[in-house]
C-alpha cells in the first residue's frame, strides 16, 4: 500500500527535525538493501523460529465457537511467541538490522511494557545497549514489565513530561535519539513515526498474515472471510492485514479503544473521533483539540493508549478497505474474561479488544463463515489491573 | 529582501525567543515590547504545543504553563496585532506542524500575515516536507524558515539554496536548552551555507546563554538566538520578567555589537 516516498495516500511523511533526517535516510537505504539479502532474512528467520518460537499456531475456538452459535473462529497464538507478544517480531528484525548498521545501542518507547521488554531481550541477545522510555503513568500500571525490563539487562526511564503515557515515551525516545544518534537505533515499536518506521514494522509484522492465510488455506481450503485485531498504532493489524488486503472477500476489522465510550474525553479511539494532523513524525489521524494540541487519551489498556494512528490504517479507513470500531473498557474486560474462562486462554487486554467484536460479531454470520482474530499478547500482565477493576484490592 | 533578512544588515542580529501565554499573554506583550526596546532584532513568538519534541525541558513546561492557562492560537493572533501598533522589528511564530496545519494551513498564515507576522519556524517540517508550508507562506509574504544541524553534512547546500529569512543553524545535538558548551564547528557549517547561498543569513541557536558564548557565535554567523535562557527568566520572575529580561537582551545585545 505504500507509495513514494514513504507516503500512504495522503498520509505518512517525514516529520521529524533535521537533526534526525540523515539517520532515517541512513536507515531506510540499509533496510532497502538488507530486505532483500537473503543471508540477512534467513538469518531473521531462523531468529523468528528457533528463538521465537514461530510460526505461531493458528487455533481453531471450538467452544467459543459453538458458545456464540455463529461464525467458526479461529485464534492466531501470537500470545505464544517468546516474550508474550507480536511485539517480538519486530523487535528482532530491527535489532537484527541495527546490528549490521553498525548500532550498539537500542532506544525504545513502550506503554504497557511488551514493546520494551522485546526490545531488551533482542538486545541482551545480540549484546546491544538498552534504555526504554516508558510514561511514569505506565511504570506503575506495569511494574512487572518494568522489573523485567531491569532483569533483561536495560535501563527504564521513567517519562514524567506531559500525560505521562505512550505518546511522551515516544517523544522523549525521539529526543533522546536527536541527542545520540552515531551509536543508537531507535527501535520503534508500531507502524508509526517517520518514514521508513511504518513500512519497516509492517514487513517485519506481515508475518503474521503470512502464515495465517496459508494455515487458513490449509485447514478450511479457503480465505476467511473477517480478519480482526486491535489497533493502538497499528502494527499487529497491519501484520494481520497485510496479506489479506488484495483479498477483496476478506473483511479487514480493526479494533480500537473506546476507553469509557467514544461520546465522552476518555477514549482512545483515532479513527472514530480524531481529524487528520501531523505529529510524531507522521502526517495521519489524531485525537486532538480545535486547536491541535493532541488530546490525552485514555484506555484501559496501556498498549492502546494513544492519541494516533498509523499511516497505512488512516489510508485503508478512507479506501473503505478497512474497517474500524470501537471497544470499550468494559467490553474489553467481559472479553478478558470470557476467553479465559471458555477457551482457558488468557489474552492481554489489548487483544481483548478484538475477542470483544469477535463476540459481536460471529453470532450474526452464518455457521459456515470464518472469523480469524489476532490474539496479539498473552495477558498475564493484566491481571492485576482487571482485578482492581473489579473491585478486587489486588496489587503486583 | 525580505523585512526579515533586513533585520541582519550592517551588524550582528540578536534574535529572542519567548513562549507566548507563559504566564499570560498580557506579561508577554509586556516582555516583547521590553525586549524590543532593550535591542532585540528580530522576536520569536512560540504558539505553545501539547508536545514539543524539539524543545528541553525550560520550554516544554513554558508550554505546559501556557497551555494550562486556556492559552489559544486566535488570542495570540490578536496580541501580535496588538503589539503591531508599536513595534516594528519583524516578529515570526516559531510552533510545530499540526498547530498550523490543524487550525487550516491557508487560514492560519492569512491571519498571521494579517496580525503582523513575517515568518515561520516549524521544527519538526524538514526540507522534504516543507511543500505543506512554504508555498502557502510565500503566498502570505511570510518567509518560511529552514533549519540546519550538526548531522545535516551533504543537505546544507540544498536546504540553504531554498532558504528563505535567515537560515536557523542548530548549534548542537539533541533539544533546546541551556549548555555549558557548544562543540559544533559553526564556522565550517557557515562557510557551507555561504558557498550555496551568500545572500542567506546565519542565525546560530540551541544552547547560547551566556554573553560570552553569544560573542564567539557572532565570530562566525550573523546572528545568536536565544530561547531557553530568556524562558527560565520568565519561569523566576513570572508577570514581573519583563525588566530582568530586558537586562538580559540589552548585555547579550551589547556582546554581539
Amino acid at each position: 500500500m505504500e507509495q513514494k516516498s514513504g507516503r500512504f495516500g495522503a498520509y505518512g511523511g517525514q516529520y521529524i527535525p533535521e537533526t534526525l533526517m540523515n539517520a532515517v535516510i541512513e536507515l531506510d537505504r540499509a533496510y532497502q538493501f538488507y530486505k532483500n539479502d537473503p543471508a540477512f532474512q534467513s538469518e531473521l528467520k531462523e531468529l523468528l523460529n528457533d528463538y521465537a518460537g514461530r510460526p505461531s499456531r493458528l487455533y481453531f475456538a471450538q467452544k467459543m465457537t459453538r458458545d456464540l452459535g455463529g461464525a467458526k473462529i479461529y485464534l492466531k497464538r501470537e500470545d505464544l511467541n517468546h516474550t508474550g507478544a507480536h511485539k517480538i517480531n519486530n523487535v528482532l528484525g530491527q535489532a537484527l538490522l541495527a546490528k549490521k548498521m553498525g548500532k550498539t545501542r537500542l532506544i525504545a518507547e513502550t506503554g504497557a511494557g511488551q514493546h520494551g521488554v522485546a526490545t531488551a531481550t533482542a538486545a541482551a541477545l545480540m549484546d546491544l545497549e538498552c534504555v526504554v522510555y516508558m510514561g511514569k503513568e505506565d511504570t506503575i500500571r506495569q511494574a512487572l514489565n518494568v522489573y523485567r525490563m531491569r532483569l533483561l539487562g536495560a535501563e527504564v526511564i521513567p517519562v514524567t513530561s506531559g500525560t505521562a503515557t505512550l505518546k511522551d515515551a515516544v517523544s522523549e525516545a525521539m529526543r533522546e535519539w536527536t541527542s545520540r544518534i552515531d551509536d543508537t537505533h531507535y527501535c520503534l515499536g508500531s507502524v508509526m513515526g517517520p518514514h521508513p518506521f511504518p513500512t519497516i514494522v509492517r514487513d517485519f509484522q506481515a508475518v503474521i498474515s503470512r502464515e495465517m492465510r496459508a494455515q487458513m488455506l490449509e485447514r478450511e481450503g479457503r480465505l476467511p472471510d473477517a480478519v480482526l485485531a486491535c489497533v493502538g498504532g497499528g502494527s499487529n493489524a497491519i501484520g494481520a492485514f497485510y496479506h489479506f488486503i488484495d483479498d477483496a472477500s476478506v473483511r479487514l476489522i480493526g479494533c480500537e479503544a473506546a476507553g469509557r465510550g467514544i461520546d465522552t474525553p476518555e477514549t482512545a479511539a483515532t479513527l472514530s473521533v480524531g481529524r487528520t494532523g501531523i505529529f510524531h513524525g507522521m502526517k495521519s489521524v489524531f485525537c486532538q483539540d480545535e486547536f491541535g494540541q493532541i488530546a490525552p487519551v485514555y484506555s484501559i489498556s496501556a498498549g492502546l493508549d494513544y492519541p494516533g494512528v498509523g499511516p497505512e490504517h488512516a489510508y485503508l479507513h478512507d479506501m473503505g478497505r478497512a474497517e474500524y470500531v470501537a471497544i470499550t473498557d468494559e467490553e474489553a474486560v467481559e472479553a478478558f474474561e470470557y476467553l479465559s474462562r471458555t477457551e482457558g486462554i488468557i489474552p492481554a487486554i489489548e487483544s481483548a479488544h478484538a475477542v470483544a467484536y469477535a463476540m459481536r460479531l460471529a453470532p450474526t454470520m452464518p455457521k459456515d463463515a470464518i472469523l480469524a482474530v489476532c490474539l496479539s499478547g498473552r495477558g498475564d500482565k493484566d491481571c492485576a489491573a482487571i482485578a482492581r477493576y473489579r473491585g478486587e484490592d489486588l496489587h503486583e | 529582501m525580505s523585512r526579515i533578512q533586513r533585520a541582519f544588515q550592517n551588524h550582528k542580529a540578536f534574535i529572542a525567543f519567548l513562549t507566548c501565554g507563559d504566564p499570560d499573554l498580557e506579561a508577554t506583550a509586556k516582555i516583547v515590547r521590553e525586549m524590543a526596546a532593550s535591542g532585540a532584532d528580530l522576536i520569536e513568538l512560540g504558539i505553545p504545543f501539547s508536545d514539543p519534541v524539539a524543545e528541553g525541558a525550560v520550554i516544554q513546561s513554558a508550554n505546559a504553563r501556557a497551555l494550562a492557562g486556556g492559552i489559544t492560537t486566535d488570542q495570540i493572533f490578536d496580541m501580535v496585532r496588538s503589539l503591531r501598533e508599536d513595534i516594528s522589528i519583524p516578529l515570526v511564530f516559531m510552533t510545530y506542524a499540526n498547530i498550523v496545519f490543524s487550525y487550516g494551513t491557508e487560514r492560519f498564515l492569512e491571519n498571521a500575515a494579517e496580525a503582523g507576522i513575517e515568518g515561520l519556524i516549524l521544527p519538526d517540517v524538514p526540507f522534504e516536507e516543507k511543500a505543506d508550508f512554504a508555498p502557502a507562506c510565500r503566498a502570505h509574504g511570510i518567509d518560511f524558515i529552514s533549519l540546519i544541524a550538526p548531522t545535516s553534512a551533504d543537505r546544507i547546500a540544498m536546504i540553504a539554496r531554498e532558504a528563505e529569512g535567515f537560515l536557523y543553524c542548530v548549534s548542537s545535538m539533541g533539544v533546546t536548552g541551556v549548555r555549558g558548551q557548544i562543540k559544533t564547528n559553526i564556522e565550517d557549517m557557515v562557510r557551507q551555507v555561504r558557498s550555496a547561498n551568500p545572500d542567506i543569513p546565519c542565525a546560530v541557536g540551541f544552547g547560547i546563554s551566556t554573553p560570552e558564548q553569544a560573542r564567539e557565535m557572532a565570530q562566525y554567523a550573523d546572528g545568536v538566538i536565544v530561547g531557553s535562557a530568556i524562558v527560565r527568566l520568565v519561569e523566576q520572575h513570572k508577570k514581573d520578567a519583563a525588566a530582568a529580561v530586558g537586562g538580559y537582551v540589552k548585555a547579550m545585545k551589547e556582546a554581539i555589537s
